[in-house]
């Protein structure tokens, strides 16, 4: 069953199209990533889902209730953790989890159980009396996700949670992610960390209000299928990249760290042994060569570049990867 | 209605936490009415008379000593009839006692004699207590021939009070009821449209939209604790202008405490409204001072008598519902009027207050979902 079904989701402010007719579904208990640049439209197409809203012409729906119908009903069944969210600074901690636990209605008793949870996961035991503008990035945020679940929702939609915070924080914060995940919740998060979307089950990445590409990470790197990847390493890097970028063998190039990676056309195999030996002939000394399975960062810019040039229709991976 | 009330709790908590929006709300009305209060001159001893004596018998004679005796006044000037003008356009004299020819006669044959003063109304506190020192000395002065000749107690001496540049006496008791219109309004307006647009600034309002609670709720969750301080905040000012300013309280204190409600009603709807159309704390804050402060203190009667204005700002003001609540204050506190007197202003608070509060939230709840 799926948890969230969108079909042909458009809004417009004005005369630009943030979100340009979405259609994709989120399976139950799946935690789906959205990737894209800043303005692509991942937080509008949230604030849609969360009845925030309202769509300019498409439909959605969210935990089995139409959106646009009754977005009402649809704020009743999820939890959502807005890009912004602040909690209120100048109230304790306890303050906080009690002022949402007032507006979600939970009764005294459901209330302290689920405010010993938020607690516990923000790591918060004995400072229940601090001032939320006294606790450091992860806390805060890990507190917001708390007092965003307290009513316990089945779905979850967590807008940029992890920006500005430091490593360890994001990787206790996905933690607590795998393990609603784990317990059936659903999860639709948007990221602009590479790292952190091979959390996700499957990821949809946006591209100018589009969805450019759609489908697990196995699937997504499944575009370079018949195009293999070749890492270089160089002395000089740059000159390297010159020399790759000529040969009519070589699709594109592009800089990953320190090395280069050179992808291939699919009806022009070449060994990299002999692109190892080419390359010396010009002049240009490899330290290191050999083949390397595409990275998400290879599949993201792949996408976000044969997206633009095709002026927004999705990649080959959106429809090829389609379950 | 429980989720109202969590959103009110946590507004009080938010106040209380942050002790100077609650010095603010509650302490600077107060502030500002020692201030304009004290601005204004309330030394009323000493007042410099000059005297216009035509009648120069021992009865007139007594006349002046009475007032000279007193204490309330320094006699600087013995002048005549063409001096006058010169003496008040002084900045020196106050008051002028012009007691007519033949004023000793008339007064022993038990005849009515007007004796006039004539007072500096610049300073209209000071001029209603002259004119109620004179008022006293002059009777005092009667009694003595009312008890001689054994008549009844009408009084033989009548003054003839000529007040020159206020003839409205506008006195610092009646600025009182316009600073506390003026006061409240600021704090209630400002402080509602703060905490709200604050809500949007930080991104905590959107969180709030997504709890299954309606605009209402929050509104009104939102506006019950600015309720209730500047309600707390506008009786204090008027205990303190009771207490520091001798502002009389003359009429009932339930009356008066539901012109305050509707009045503060209207001014958080206003607040409202200028939530609903801000987006960022600064512009919040311009807004709301320009609706609350300007025609509070220009168009309300405050200041500017409305009799005075020209027809179109005249018009204006049957808007401002700052003049209703003036009208209604000034009966019930001044002159412990009663209902009848007043009761169509209270009635235009009210359509004020509702007008205002369906369109803050016809907006508010516009941009809710
Ligand atoms: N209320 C609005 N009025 C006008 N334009 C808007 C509004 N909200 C968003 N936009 C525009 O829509 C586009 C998409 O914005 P959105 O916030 O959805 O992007 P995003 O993918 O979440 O970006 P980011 O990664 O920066 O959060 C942006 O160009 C933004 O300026
Ligand atoms: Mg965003």
């Amino acid at each position: 069953m799926n948890a969230i079904t969108v079909n042909r989701l458009t809004r417009r402010f004005g005369e630009f199209v943030a979100v340009d007719d979405l259609t994709f579904d989120v399976r139950e208990g799946e935690i789906f990533g959205f990737l894209g640049a800043n303005g692509a439209g991942k937080s509008t197409t949230i604030r849609m889902l969360c009845g925030l809203l309202k769509p300019t012409s498409g439909a959605a729906t969210v935990g089995g209730v139409d959106v646009g119908r009754d977005p009402e009903g649809v704020k009743r069944r999820i939890g959502y953790m807005s890009q912004r969210f602040s909690l209120y600074e100048r109230l304790t901690v306890d303050q906080n989890i009690r002022f949402f636990g007032g507006l979600y209605g939970l009764d005294r008793a459901r209330l302290a159980d689920r405010r010993r949870f938020a607690i516990e996961i923000a790591g918060l035991e004995g400072r229940e009396q601090m001032r939320t503008s006294d606790l450091a990035g992860g806390w805060r945020q890990r507190l917001a996700l708390g007092c965003a679940i307290l009513h316990e929702p089945r779905l979850v939609f967590l807008d940029e949670p992890t920006g500005g915070v430091d490593p360890v924080s994001r990787r206790q914060f996905w933690r607590l992610i795998d393990q609603l995940s784990a317990s059936g919740v659903t999860v639709l998060v948007t990221t602009h960390y590479l790292d952190e979307a091979e959390h996700c089950h499957r990821i949809g990445i946006m591209h100018a209000g589009r969805l450019a590409a759609l489908g697990s990470i196995d699937e997504l790197k499944g575009i370079f299928r018949h195009r293999p990847i070749v890492e270089v390493q160089a002395t000089n890097p740059v000159e390297a990249m010159r020399q790759l970028d000529q040969m009519p063998e070589i699709e594109k190039t592009s800089v990953f760290g320190t090395a280069v990676h050179a992808v291939l056309r699919p009806d022009r195999p070449l060994a990299p042994a002999a692109l190892d030996d080419r390359l010396r002939r010009a002049g240009v000394p490899v330290t290191a060569i050999g083949p390397v399975q595409p990275s998400l960062e290879d599949v993201f810019f792949e996408v976000v570049e044969a997206a633009g040039s095709q002026h927004g229709r999705p990649a080959e991976a959106a429809s090829g990867a389609r379950p | 209605m429980r989720k109202s009330f969590a959103v009110a709790r946590k507004e009080f908590r938010q106040i209380v936490r942050d002790r100077r929006t609650l010095m603010i709300l509650l302490f600077v009305p107060t502030f500002f009415l020692l201030l304009f209060g004290y601005a204004l001159n309330w030394d009323i001893r000493h007042v410099h008379l000059a005297v216009d004596d035509r009648d120069r018998t021992p009865e007139s004679r007594s006349i002046v000593s009475a007032f000279v005796n007193s204490g309330y006044f320094d006699l600087v000037a013995s002048i005549d009839e063409g001096q006058i003008s010169a003496a008040m356009n002084g900045t020196d004299v106050r008051a002028v006692i012009v007691i007519s020819s033949g004023l000793g006669r008339d007064l022993r044959v038990g005849r009515l004699v007007p004796v006039q003063v004539i007072i500096n109304g610049d300073n209209a506190n000071a001029a209603t207590a002259v004119m109620g020192y004179s008022l006293t000395i002059l009777q005092n002065e009667s009694a003595k021939y009312q008890g001689r000749l054994a008549m009844a107690a009408v009084p033989l001496l009548s003054v003839e009070p000529r007040i020159w540049y206020n003839p409205e006496l506008r006195s610092a008791l009646f600025l009182v009821p316009g600073l506390i219109a003026y006061i409240a309004m600021l704090t209630a307006v400002i402080s509602t449209a703060l905490s709200i647009v604050r809500e949007k600034e930080r991104g905590t309002m959107e969180q709030v939209r997504m709890a299954p609670l309606d605009a209402a709720s929050f509104v009104a969750g939102k506006t019950i604790p600015y309720f209730l301080i500047s309600l707390v905040s506008s009786m204090v000012i008027v205990v303190v202008a009771m207490a520091l300013f001798g502002l009389p309280m003359r009429g009932s204190w339930l009356l008066l405490l539901v012109a305050v409600s509707l009045f503060l009603v209207g001014a958080l709807a206003l607040g409202l409204l200028v939530s609903s159309i801000a987006d960022t704390q600064q512009v919040a804050f311009q807004l709301a001072a320009l609706v609350s402060f300007l025609p509070t203190l220009m168009l309300s009667g405050f200041i500017f008598p409305i009799s005075s204005m020209p027809a179109l700002l005249r018009a204006v003001t049957y808007v401002v519902p700052a003049k209703y609540f003036l009208i209604a204050l000034r009966a019930i506190v001044l002159k412990g009027a009663g209902l009848s007197v007043y009761w169509t202003d209270l009635v235009a608070l009210a359509i004020f207050a509702a007008a205002t509060l369906a369109l803050a939230s016809a907006r508010l709840k516009r941009q809710w979902v």
